[in-house]
């Protein structure tokens, strides 16, 4: 008997638990790394890529559901949806001209004052690979990655607004941190006022948060949230959201402001990528740049006499 | 319970490497199939499933190691952090091993039970995590314990079906 144990031993290797303490620590050790530290991104992007091809398979019953619904669509609501579409044209035609000679006025405008010229950011299209299955966050992968130059830290739109923002990139996906997600926030301006202000997630779907306002601050239902530019991230003016409900309790020290997102967070396939805007200059340093510029003034006033 | 002692210890073909790999491949594709919204809180965990099978009738083959491996490809796809499914997975086949004897005594029904038991554990572990890093939980997340408990009868009876030999050559 104990003959038959001793070979058992041999031949299956260390016992459960050791293997499960093994590969627990291993894990954690893993978990810390990742959580601490930004090494592993090579090693995740060696895996993505080896699982890429199960993961557009996953999608595909999907996309052929589409693609054929698309298919079995009538004639007659294409050429209705033409026809729209080119009346659509001709107005947009019309507020286009007149939008042309509000640019160059504008322009005009910024050339007197001497303002520098905001610069126009470039865009990129690309479509959603697939969706987050993990319940605990809002995120989604698109079909552009490190091939066609996409970086971490650009703002991703749709025709409504700001849907989020690439967090990381792969060779071939990126993955995008929706604006609903509980670890993102996106500073912005209210267009009624010009309100600055930073809105955060609150890893529901439909909604955002607007925190840290006070009670009495000028926000109604219904005002416009858009992009502050602010952090040198996301482009000026693009919306973000909108109030849909303010609640004053005088008995907390803020207001509780729901909003909603313009963009279609959980409606398109096709994205657009915006390259975030030029880096913005160097923050000054404010105990060292203050010392200097009152020892250059001290050298003045002494040189003075 | 007689009757489903004999059912279990029936001839059934050996589990050949192609359809344990086949299996889990199989699990993989329905875990990443796009879910959304109640339907994901609902999805059953497959790859925990099929790995507690495997765990449970062949814990020579499949143990811990594959467990985790497992999971490290199921955190690269679902974006989470490295080793986060891969611990779950580990606590889970190590529950599967540990338990296999004596969860191959119950009948089926009896056997869902003991599995509710060892998910609710590898949910646990992932969700520690998660709010140990992130700070929160989201509780309908474990609803997919429920969904995952149910789905083992199903699951069994179809991966032993797919194991047992076909008596007329010529049967479908």
């Amino acid at each position: 008997m104990e003959d038959t144990r001793t070979l058992r031993f041999f031949n299956r290797g260390p016992s459960a638990v050791a293997r499960l303490v093994f590969f627990s620590v291993l894990s954690l050790a893993l978990l810390f790394v990742d959580a601490k530290y930004n090494y592993l991104e090579s090693a995740r992007q060696v895996i993505a890529v080896i699982i890429y091809p199960l993961q557009r398979l996953t999608a595909l019953p999907g996309e052929v559901w589409n693609g054929a619904g698309e298919y079995i669509r009538l004639q007659r609501h294409l050429v209705a949806e033409n026809e729209q579409l080119h009346l659509q044209h001709d107005a947009d035609a019309a507020l286009l001209n007149q939008m042309q000679s509000l640019q160059a006025e504008n322009a005009q405008l910024r050339e007197l004052l001497d303002v520098t010229r905001r610069a126009d950011y470039t865009m990129q299209m690309a479509q959603i690979a697939y969706v987050e299955r993990d319940i605990f966050k809002r995120k989604l992968f698109i079909d552009k990655g490190e091939n066609t130059n996409v970086q971490a830290g650009q703002a991703v739109v749709d025709n409504g607004g700001v849907v989020g923002q690439i967090t990381r990139v792969y060779p071939l996906l990126s993955e995008v941190t929706l604006v609903t997600d509980k670890d993102i926030a996106v500073p912005i301006q209210v267009v009624r006022n010009g309100i600055r202000a930073v809105v955060f997630g609150s890893g529901n779907i439909s909604e955002l948060e607007l925190r840290y306002q006070p009670v009495n601050a000028d926000i109604e239902v219904g005002d416009v949230l858009v992009t502050s530019g602010m952090d040198g991230t996301y482009p000026p003016a693009l919306p973000v959201a909108q109030v849909i409900k303010v609640e004053r309790d005088p008995a907390y020290p803020f207001a509780r402001i729901v909003c909603a997102p313009l963009a279609g967070v959980d409606r398109h396939r096709t994205l657009l990528i915006v390259s975030s805007v030029p880096p913005l200059p160097e923050r000054p340093v404010a105990e060292a740049e203050s010392d200097e510029a009152q020892r250059v003034k001290k050298l003045v006033k002494r040189s003075k006499p | 319970m007689r009757q489903d002692l004999a059912r279990d210890r029936e001839f059934l073909l050996p589990a050949t490497t192609t359809f344990i790999v086949l299996s889990f491949f199989i699990a993989v594709l329905l875990e990443w199939m796009p879910w959304r919204g109640w339907m994901l809180a609902l999805r059953p965990d497959f790859v925990g499933l099929v790995l507690l099978y495997w765990c449970t009738h062949k814990p020579h083959r499949v143990g811990i190691g594959i467990a985790w491996m497992l999971g490290i490809f199921v955190d690269v796809a679902d974006a989470s952090l490295f080793g986060q499914h891969a611990l779950a997975y580990s606590v889970l086949a190590f529950g599967g091993l540990v338990l296999n004897r004596r969860v191959q005594m119950f009948n089926l029904r009896e056997q869902s039970v003991h599995v509710f038991a060892l998910l609710l554990t590898s949910y646990s572990v992932y969700a520690i995590v998660h709010w140990q890093v992130r700070g929160f939980v989201a509780w309908e997340y474990f609803l997919g314990v429920v969904t995952s408990a149910l789905l083992w009868i199903p699951l069994t009876h179809l991966l032993q079906a797919l194991r047992r030999p076909r008596r007329d050559p010529n049967e479908l």
